[in-house]
């Protein structure tokens, strides 16, 4: 397959005329008072191709991506489960495509209707007292949350508390979220079986925390055990707990952030509720809240009274962090996560958390008993779990990231690699509730072939992947010779 | 091991600094920093004329994997810059003690330099870093 | 079990290979105090057959009004390839191409957006977009602050004119790291920025920001202003609609130097209006600005036989790695509305882009003329316009749009909440979509609502 870029397809005179008002540009400006000086004059680079061309070029592109419909991809903390396809087809159904996001509520009962009653079943599986669904991805989500629990604290005259405190294994969005929001980054150390250091804890509060953010699973995997002491510590502070929805998909159904003590929460909506990742993004990070941060909630809201469903604006919060979207965040994304949840129900729900911890210890246990070194062995993992490639990385120098690449020649997409940032030469790996176990069978099995061949041909794995569209790529080059624009060279920078 | 010259002090950031004779201090990146963060591919300088206090960032050194601040370990003014470095930035992979060193500055105090590690002690601290 | 392909057999099996007697045996690290046995809010399982019938139901209700509402989202016509291909499982649910090989489709694809994108601004670099248009400026404002390095100023100007809500956003966004956003001007008469008041104020700003064409359709008069900005030692944002990029001057011409940051809503680029989302914020720069852009960048490269191929570049400034120095906070793009709009771009092409903004133009010049036939309605602003004008009315907007609703008709919006100093105002906008008969049905609802007897037919 080559790749030429769609304008090296571009002939001079060709265009899809069926996708284009049908009348000339000369006949359509007639009499148009658009200023001569306000004109565009240069060509743009769009190509000019027929339809079938268009058609072609981009099937065959989009032949060239892993995904989760053609590709078992464990991909720690990224939950990546299968995307039901009539999510997709009825939140696309024409009423839902077509309603301007600023008509009338009586023009929107029904897709109202869908996010209240979406408001509500978060509300429900998170154990939280308030749903927005107007965050657009988990980060802006996160950035919500942190703004809240500052406009909580300023809100009673309590300035000084401008801490937030982030265990050292925490996404890198989390630090980087309560830096946008102009707080300072205190680092927590995390204890030898995964646990968030309780003495660290206790030095590190004070009359400056504004708040911690924490993931529960953590990001290494496993549940924190003393979640209910560190949220006391916390309270007692005067600080309120942030819960990173990353991992969610862990304990959807058998417990709720909203009992563990939190006091906000985001949920990956993209994640959990199995809207698609669409090769990154729209994503979709609905926040959660305890009674006392309801009054500072993103805007709009829905609400609900005896004339139907409505918006809840600047008039109804006035305390409100503000707007964060031009609209009302990422509907369409929402609209998937309703069907989801609709379709799973009360009972499904529950059996995503048992089955997407099923998947992951068993998996654990057959790569652990195949030899991988599991990075906290005494402990169970949750819907994912982390071995370290240590041993072969110093005994055969292939690394973490030659077993990532060994294995999209296996036909599996690689777990996570080199996160989080603790584990040295890392394996984040999360098979979701949604894969059968032959699938996981296969996968253990390709993960012994691939060590036995480090062992015997380390030169092998270091050349892989060898049966993909292109071979490892060039990344310095990448960077320092940045190709980001096509402006009419035929290849890349030499 | 990497190669620690004699002449230089040395902080615990990985940076060098070489006073010269007319007072002046010029700063840049160890060995063992560059090859720490592997190939860069970028360096973000600081401006001439900039005053900075001790511990403040005076450059970004950027590679694909990482990206670390350059610190001044001294209260200083920025008096020059190794312009060579926005189109070759490899030259502090290269040569991070010659062609490679990133910025000179006029220090507010010339003994606070005293204060930093000589290049024996700084061997030692990278021994250390090893174990 | 719904999307749970496990038989008993397998539960079984799987058990006894980890060593636990049941599945719940694998929560034995949960407090069990924190452990709970159902959950209220959530009703019982639905099948696809009975959510099918839910949800076209939900649908029907929102569905059949004729709509003149523009304001930041655009009905334009997209092609059926569009959502076809975009959907197609190998787009849809692929993750971010960090696994550069295994995504050389997406990552192709939002290499090719850059590259139309950055043409159509007249601007040299361009990341793989952010979430929408509003939230784009509020990250355009803070890349200002780190870009314009010779200012200390942390204040940002928005020419007066530009969506108000882009304000509030940045606000809400940017706010808490000390910025701080005022609005200049705008004349009542054209409609335009002000230029005497543009950068006013107790300091210069470090940035200033400029729509085209601004909230109310104007066409702005985009070199004086920009000169304006830079003499003051601002950068310019330009904030544009990318169908009207096809006929007008891109940024990076305005002016004596151009523009600095370009960036704005690229719904209108395929992507359906659905609710306000997910749309997608585009968002470009001159060279010596690419290292403070935020979000991912795609950049082209060799492999290891020196093949072409693409890859995710400058990753180094995200928060994956410099955590709480990162650029911004962002992770995602809104990969999948890029597909669309890349898809978008191609069918159109330079000639079909310029024909649809040529044709909304067209449209709304006539819906304008039409409306203000109706006596007690006339044109608000005289500044030329794209595809959007401001109407001023003899009575509250708000009881007419209501009767014109009720008619499915969907007249416009209401300016009066956001922009209460003018009065009765009507914001409207026509695109290629709106047929010469649907402006006539706007016109005679609204002759009738508006009761004048000059009413052509009586659909009563």
């Amino acid at each position: 397959m080559t790749s030429k870029l769609i304008f090296e397809k571009s002939r001079e005179g060709r265009f899809a005329t069926a996708q284009a008002p049908l009348e000339s540009l000369d006949a359509l400006l007639e009499g148009s008072d658009l200023p001569s000086e306000q004109r565009r004059t240069q060509p743009t680079v769009l190509p000019e191709v027929s339809e079938l061309e268009v058609v072609r070029h981009y099937t065959r592109l989009s032949q060239k991506n892993f995904s989760i419909d053609t590709h078992f991809y464990p991909l720690g903390s990224c939950t990546m489960k299968y995307n039901p396809r009539a999510c997709n087809s009825l939140a696309m159904l024409p009423g839902f495509l077509a309603r301007h996001p600023l008509g009338p509520e009586s023009h929107g009962q029904g897709f109202l209707e869908c996010m209240f009653e979406l408001q509500e079943m978060l509300k429900s599986v998170t154990g939280m007292s308030g749903v927005s669904l107007t965050p657009m991805a988990g980060a802006q989500g996160e950035l919500t949350g942190v703004a809240m629990i500052r406009a909580y604290h300023r809100n009673r005259g309590d300035l000084a508390r401008n801490e937030i405190l982030v265990p050292d294994a925490a996404h890198g969005t989390n630090p980087a979220t309560a830096t946008m929001c102009g707080c300072k980054v205190v680092e927590l150390p995390t204890d030898s079986e995964g646990d968030v250091d309780i003495d660290a804890l206790k030095a590190a509060v004070g009359p400056n925390t504004a708040g911690i953010m924490l993931t529960n699973p953590s990001t290494l995997g496993v549940f924190e055990r003393k979640i209910k002491e560190i949220a006391a510590i916390v309270h007692e502070a005067g600080g309120l707990l942030y819960y990173d929805g990353a991992n969610l998909n862990a304990i959807l159904g058998k417990c709720r952030p909203g009992d563990m003590g939190f006091d906000v929460i985001h949920m990956n909506l993209h994640k959990t509720f199995s809207t698609p990742h669409g090769g990154g993004g729209p994503g979709s990070g609905a926040v959660g809240v305890a009674k006392r941060l309801e009054p500072f909630m993103p805007i709009p809201v829905v609400g609900k009274n005896d004339d139907g469903y409505h918006w809840l604006s600047e008039a109804d919060l006035p305390l409100s962090i503000g707007r964060l979207s031009g609209f009302m965040g990422n509907a369409g994304v929402l609209l998937r996560a309703y069907i989801y949840m609709r379709m799973l129900g009360d009972d499904g729900m529950r059996r995503v958390g048992e089955f997407a911890t099923l998947n992951a210890n068993y998996l654990m246990a057959r790569l652990s008993d195949a030899g991988f070194d599991l990075a906290f062995e005494n402990r169970r993992a949750s819907h994912e779990f982390i071995i370290t490639m240590k041993r072969t990385a110093r005994e055969h120098h292939v690394t973490a990231m030659d077993i990532a690449k060994a294995l999209l020649d296996e036909g599996f997409h690689a777990p996570t690699t080199y996160f989080p940032l603790l584990v040295p030469e890392c394996l984040l790996i999360e098979p979701t509730e949604t894969e059968n176990k032959e699938t996981l069978d296969e996968f253990v099995a390709a993960m012994i072939r691939i060590a036995e061949r480090a062992e015997r041909d380390a030169q092998a794995i270091h050349a892989a992947p060898v049966t993909l569209p292109v071979r490892r790529l060039d990344d310095v080059q990448a960077a320092r010779q940045l190709d980001i624009v096509w402006t009419g060279s035929e290849d890349a920078a030499a | 091991m990497s190669e620690v010259p004699g002449d230089l002090v040395y902080t615990q950031e990985h940076e060098w600094l070489r006073l010269d004779d007319d007072g002046s201090v010029v700063i840049g990146i160890t060995e063992h920093a560059q090859e720490a963060l592997g190939d860069l591919v970028y360096v973000e300088l600081p401006e001439v004329g900039q005053s900075l206090s001790s511990g403040d960032g005076l450059a970004v050194v950027e590679s694909v994997k990482a990206a670390s601040d350059v610190y001044v370990p001294i209260e200083a003014e920025v008096v020059g810059v190794n312009e060579a470095l926005a189109d070759a930035p490899e030259k502090v992979n290269e040569d991070p003690y010659g062609e490679g060193w990133i910025a000179r500055v006029t220090p507010a105090d010339r003994e606070a330099l005293g204060e930093l590690m000589s290049a024996d002690a700084y061997q030692e601290f990278l021994d250390n870093l090893d174990d | 079990m719904p999307f749970i392909p496990h038989t008993e057999q397998d539960i079984a099996d799987m058990l006894e290979a980890i060593g636990a007697d049941s599945i719940d045996d694998l929560f034995d690290e949960i407090p069990e105090s924190l452990r709970i046995d159902g959950l209220d809010g959530v009703p019982k399982p639905m099948n696809e057959m009975a959510v099918t019938r839910l949800m076209h139901e939900r649908a029907a209700k929102d569905a059949n009004a004729l709509s003149f509402i523009g304001a930041g989202a655009y009905e334009h016509h997209i092609p059926a390839a569009v959502w076809q291909l975009t959907t197609r499982g190998e787009f849809y649910s692929a993750y971010t191409p960090y696994q550069a090989e295994a995504s050389q489709g997406t990552l192709q694809v939002i290499y090719e957006f850059q590259s139309m994108i950055a043409s159509m601004t007249g601007m040299d670099a361009s990341n793989a977009s952010l979430y929408d248009g509003a939230s784009a400026v509020a990250e355009a404002a803070l890349m200002a602050v780190r870009a314009n390095r010779k200012s200390k100023s942390r204040r940002v100007v928005f020419a007066g004119g530009t969506n108000r809500t882009y304000q509030k956003v940045a606000e809400a966004i940017a706010g808490t790291q000390g910025l701080r956003f005022e609005e200049s001007g705008f004349d009542r008469k054209t409609g335009r920025a002000e230029l005497s008041t543009l950068v006013d104020g107790d300091e210069p700003p470090v940035a200033v920001v400029i729509s085209q064409p601004n909230f109310f359709g104007c066409v702005e008069a985009v070199d004086e202003l920009t000169d304006a900005a830079h003499a003051a030692g601002a950068l310019v944002i330009a904030v544009v609609n990318p169908t009207a990029l096809a006929l007008l001057k891109p940024p990076g011409e305005w002016g004596e130097q151009g523009a600095d940051i370009v960036c704005g809503e690229g719904q209108p680029l395929g992507v359906p209006l659905s609710s306000g989302g997910p749309y997608f914020g585009f968002m470009t720069t001159r060279q010596s600005f690419v290292r403070q852009l935020p979000g991912r960048i795609v950049g082209r490269t060799k492999d290891l036989d020196g093949k072409s191929g693409f890859t995710l570049t400058l990753q180094a400034r995200e928060q994956h790695i410099r955590r709480s120095k990162a650029t911004s906070n962002i992770c995602t793009n809104q990969g999948l509305m890029v597909t669309a709009a890349t898809m978008y771009l191609s069918l159109l092409g330079e000639q079909g882009l310029a024909r649809v903004a040529a044709a909304s133009h067209s449209q709304t010049r006539q819906l304008t003329e039409a409306l203000c036939t109706v006596p007690g309605v006339t044109r608000r602003f005289d500044a030329p316009a794209f595809h959007e004008t401001v109407l001023q009315l003899d009575r509250p907007v708000g009881p007419v749009l209501e009767a014109l609703a009720e008619r499915d008709l969907l007249g416009g919006l209401d300016l009066s909440q956001i922009y209460p100093e003018l009065g009765h105002c009507l914001l409207i906008c026509a695109t290629e979509t709106k047929t010469d008969e649907d402006i006539q049905r706007y016109r005679d609802e609204l002759a009738r609502v508006m009761g004048a007897s000059t009413t052509l037919r009586d659909a009563g």
